[in-house]
Parts: C-alpha cells; structure tokens; sequence
C-alpha cells in the first residue's frame, strides 16, 4: 500500500468537502485511510478480508449518503462513525449467519448508529429490487430507461440509438418499458 | 388522456419543460385531482429511486477500483491480533499434541512398569546417600580431627559398644574399606581389633579386640531387647562425636524408618553427628534397642536406629568356627533402677571410640 497515502489521513472536512464535490482523490483518502481499522474489527470477529470489504464499502456508503443528502452533523471523530457503523453492520450480519457469539472484540469506541444502518438497510432493499427488476427487463427497455432516467438522454439521442422512425414510437416504447418495469419492481416480496 | 400521454405530461413538468402558463394549468389540476398528484408523486420518486440506484452502482464500483489498489493481504497479517506462539501452537495442533502426549504418558507408565520402578527405591536412595555421606566424612572427618591426631593418625571414627567381653558393636559402613581398626576406651587407652563379623544390608558390624595389651571386659550392664519399643519412649545415646563420650537425648518418634515398609529402622530423634555412628540407642531403662545409624539422616531432626532384634540375629550369625567361646550375652540389667547419670557412668567402660586407618 502507498505509505504516502497511508500517512495523509484526511481531515474529517476534507472528506465531506470531498464528498459534496465528487472529489475522487478526497474519496480515496478516506477509504484508504480507514480500511485498515475496519479490517482489524472484521478479521479478529470471526470474518474475513472479503467480508472486511464489504462491510468497510457499505459504510463508506452510509457516510456518502448522508452527506450527500446534506444532514450529516460531524458531532464525532469521522473515524469514529465509520467504526461504529461497521461494527453495527457486523453484529448485523453475523446474527444473520447464526456466527455471533453474543460478544464483540472491539477496537475503538463507538456511537449507537442503529438508524442510521436501518435507513440504510431500507434503502438497499429497494435497489436490489431494482437491481433484478431491470435484469428482468430485457433489453432493449432497459438501455432506454437507463438512457432516458439514469444518464437524462433525449428522446431525440433515444430515437437515433434504436433507430426509431418517429419519436412518437419512443416514447411509446418507453412509456411500456416503463409500465413493465414498475410492475416488475412492485411484484417482488 | 391516456396513461401514456398522462406520463409525457408529468416528465415534462417535472423536467422543467412546460412554459408557465402550462406550468400554472398542471399545477392547478395536481390540486384538484389527487388521483393526478399522486402519480406525479409516485413518478418522482420511482425514477429517483432509479437514479439513486444508478448512482449506487457508481459509487459501488468507484469504490471496488479504489480497494484494488489495496494490499490487502499484506495488512491483513499486520493486523491480525497474534496470540503467543504457545497459544497458536496449541490452536493448530491441539489434537496432535494430545495424541503425542497420550502416547508419551502410556510409554513412560509402561517403562516404569517393566523396569520395575513402581517399585520401592528408596532403600537403594538411601545406599547411595550414605555412599556420598561416607564420602564426605572421608573428605571431611581428616581435617577436622587434626588437632587430636598426633601420632595417631586414623582417618574416621565412629562409635561401638561392647557385647561381651571382647566383642564390640558399630555400623559395617564405620569399617567399610578400613586398612586397621582400632578402638579407644574412656582412659584414651586403644586396642587393636579385627573384623569378626560383618552384615552390610543392615548395617552391622561385630569386632574382635585382638591386642594383647587388652584386658576382658566385665558382661556389660545392658541387655539387649528383643522386643519392639514403643513410640514416644525416652531414649539416648553416647558416642563418640568428639574425643570423650557424647551424650544425644532424644525420643523414638517411629517404628518404622524411612518408609513404612522399612522395619529394620526405628526413627528418632537425637542430635547426632557422624561420629555417633554405630553408637548404642539405650531405653531409659538402659536397654540396648538398637544401633545409632548416623549415617541415614535425611531430614533435620530425623535418624534411624538399627533395631537391637537384628543386632542379636546378627550375634546369632556369627559362625562358631571363629568363636573361641560362645557369646554369652548379659541376661540380667543392672542399670534399670538408676538415673541416667548413674546408668552413663557405669555405660562409660563399654563405649568405644572406633578409629579406622
């Protein structure tokens, strides 16, 4: 690992400047920064690397929504909040694989951040949903809703991809891309 | 309307595309019709999701390219917490460590077994002990009685007891290996005397005073008790420790000596040094129930006495050939009504130093 960026932790305004801005240098100081730390809580609590990831990722998320959604007070150590988010998530998870042993070897002190993980929890439900939803639609529909909804793509760039005649059969086409990929999110459990 | 110009409507709001008169229009009819405002709503927030979602996917992988560049396994050794060596050892390799483990015990036990030491040793302990302990006084004894030596330069001594006229008692380990014996009575005056019979497993030793210039003894005072003597009986015992005779008080504080299976042994308790070896244990009574055995100490305060039984079955055994006349042993005590001051002056005569060359 680059020692350099090992040493240059950001400073906890750095990293919410930087995330506001989708400063991709600010974003990787922070994860770098705080990795190692996450490792340590997973791999000496029963997980490994890979689970280590995907937890310090998930929390990362967390952190990136809230400050993105502009209500992240910063009333602890940012360190401090990701620790805590990712032992909240760990607990978490090791209950779901019945590996929780009714204790934790913690590392850092922590905040109750219960919320904040069930928001997020709430939140990745609703895109795995869509996540397999738009598997489930297919192509073409999909490219038009991820052109027309995700990347704000005219009809007009629409039309021209899929060689539509006239807008009008677009628009047709997406509005039943649209219908059937709402029918498809809201039927799943 | 249909539904699908319904939706080209709402996106056109939503985006900003509708001048402001429409603008005004919709936003009337949001009011007025709920059916109209909640599908604007719902609209809103699935293509939100959508995007949201997008974003996440983003984000996702902006994050995956990141940890890449991670040395993550690297790390991982850095941070795991280490247990002691001893304690990884033992997590990895437990069970083999317990079979090896089992396997050794089962090895050591049977060993032990065909080798016989489950068996008692402490008898041969002790034999070795009084070989280093004779050692020692081989070394030590020399020095020690320099000043009293003179021309008469014998190398150990011990204690002996007279039996009958001519017949003197001590410890075999006292004559072990002896060049020339001699024994001092309480004038100072030394006699020549030979080994006449000697039984080394128990520590017994019979001498025969040769010299000429040596005058018969009266029978001894004592007898000699065949008997075992009781715990807690009063005893003592005169020997030779320095150049005139020692008194050591004591009591009989076992019937058997150093274990339970050794029964040749009474345990006592006197302070006795070396020279007291081979000496007389008398009971207050001023019997002869066994010979000092100084020579097996083996914890402060503890001594062992040959029992006087072993002392008359060793009489017994003397072979007759090299006896000029039987051993008539005294049969009748004439110490047992007097004092003990008055039973050691009259035990002096019969106490010998034995000096060894």
């Amino acid at each position: 690992m680059n020692k350099d960026l090992k040493h240059s932790a950001p400073t906890d305004s750095e990293v919410i400047l930087g995330i506001l801005n989708n400063s991709e240098n600010e974003l990787k100081r922070l994860y770098i920064a705080y990795f190692p730390m996450v490792l340590q809580l997973i791999i000496n609590n029963n997980g490994n690397e890979d689970d280590a990831k995907d937890i310090y990722q998930e929390a990362i998320i967390v952190l990136y929504n809230k400050v993105k959604a502009g209500d992240f007070e910063l009333s602890s150590k940012l360190k401090t909040y990701i620790y805590s988010i990712c032992r909240r998530l760990w607990l978490k998870r090791l209950s779901q694989l019945n590996r929780y042993g009714g204790d934790i070897r913690d590392f850092q002190e922590y905040l109750p951040v219960d919320d904040e993980v069930e928001l997020h929890n709430d939140r990745d439900i609703q895109f795995n949903k869509m996540e397999s939803a738009l598997q489930l639609l297919g192509e073409p529909c999909k490219t038009i809703m991820e052109d027309f909804y995700i990347y704000n793509r005219s009809m007009q760039e629409i039309c021209e991809r899929f060689g539509y005649t006239n807008a009008d059969n677009a628009k047709t086409q997406k509005y039943k891309c649209l219908q059937r990929l709402k029918k498809l999110f809201f039927q799943q459990k | 309307m249909s539904d699908n110009q319904l939706l080209e409507v709402i996106e056109k709001y939503l985006n900003g595309e509708m001048s402001q008169d429409e603008r005004i229009k919709f936003e009337l009819l949001r009011k007025e019709n709920a059916d109209i405002d909640n599908r604007v709503k719902e609209h809103l927030q699935f293509t939100g999701l959508l995007k949201q979602y997008a974003e996440r996917v983003e984000l996702e992988n902006r994050l995956n390219a990141i940890h890449q560049e991670i040395d993550v396994h690297t790390l991982k050794e850095d941070l795991m917490a280490h247990p002691s060596w001893v304690v990884q050892l033992w997590r990895h390799h437990h069970s083999k460590i317990s079979v090896a483990a089992t396997v050794a015990l089962f090895v050591v036990v049977s060993v032990m077994f065909l080798t016989g030491s489950f068996n008692n040793n402490n008898s041969k302990y002790v034999e070795l002990k009084r070989k280093v302990d004779k050692l020692d006084q081989r070394i030590n004894r020399p020095v020690k009685n320099k000043k009293d030596v003179g021309a008469d330069r014998y190398s150990f001594n011990g204690t002996g007891f007279a039996i009958s006229s001519n017949l003197i008692v001590t410890n075999a380990h006292v004559i072990e290996g002896a060049n020339s014996i001699k024994v001092q009575n309480a004038d100072g005056d030394s006699f020549k005397v030979e080994v006449l019979y000697s039984e080394p497993q128990n520590d017994i030793a019979i001498l025969k005073v040769i010299d000429t210039t040596f005058t018969s003894l009266n029978t001894p005072p004592y007898t000699f008790k065949r008997s075992e003597s009781d715990l807690g009986e009063d005893v003592y015992t005169l020997g030779y420790s320095s150049d005139t005779p020692v008194l050591g008080p004591g009591v009989l504080t076992s019937a058997n000596g150093i274990n339970s299976n050794d029964s040749v042994h009474y345990r006592i308790s006197i302070p006795i040094i070396p020279g007291n070896s081979g000496g007389p244990l008398f009971d207050n009574k001023g019997n002869v129930i066994g010979i000092v055995n100084a020579n097996q100490a083996q914890t402060e305060g503890a001594h062992f006495a040959i029992k006087s039984s072993y002392l008359l079955d060793a009489i017994r055994h003397i072979p007759t050939d090299s006896l000029t006349h039987r051993v008539n042993l005294n049969k009748k005590n004439t110490l047992a009504g007097l004092s003990r001051t008055q039973q050691i002056k009259k035990l002096n005569n019969y106490i010998f130093m034995v000096k060894v060359y």
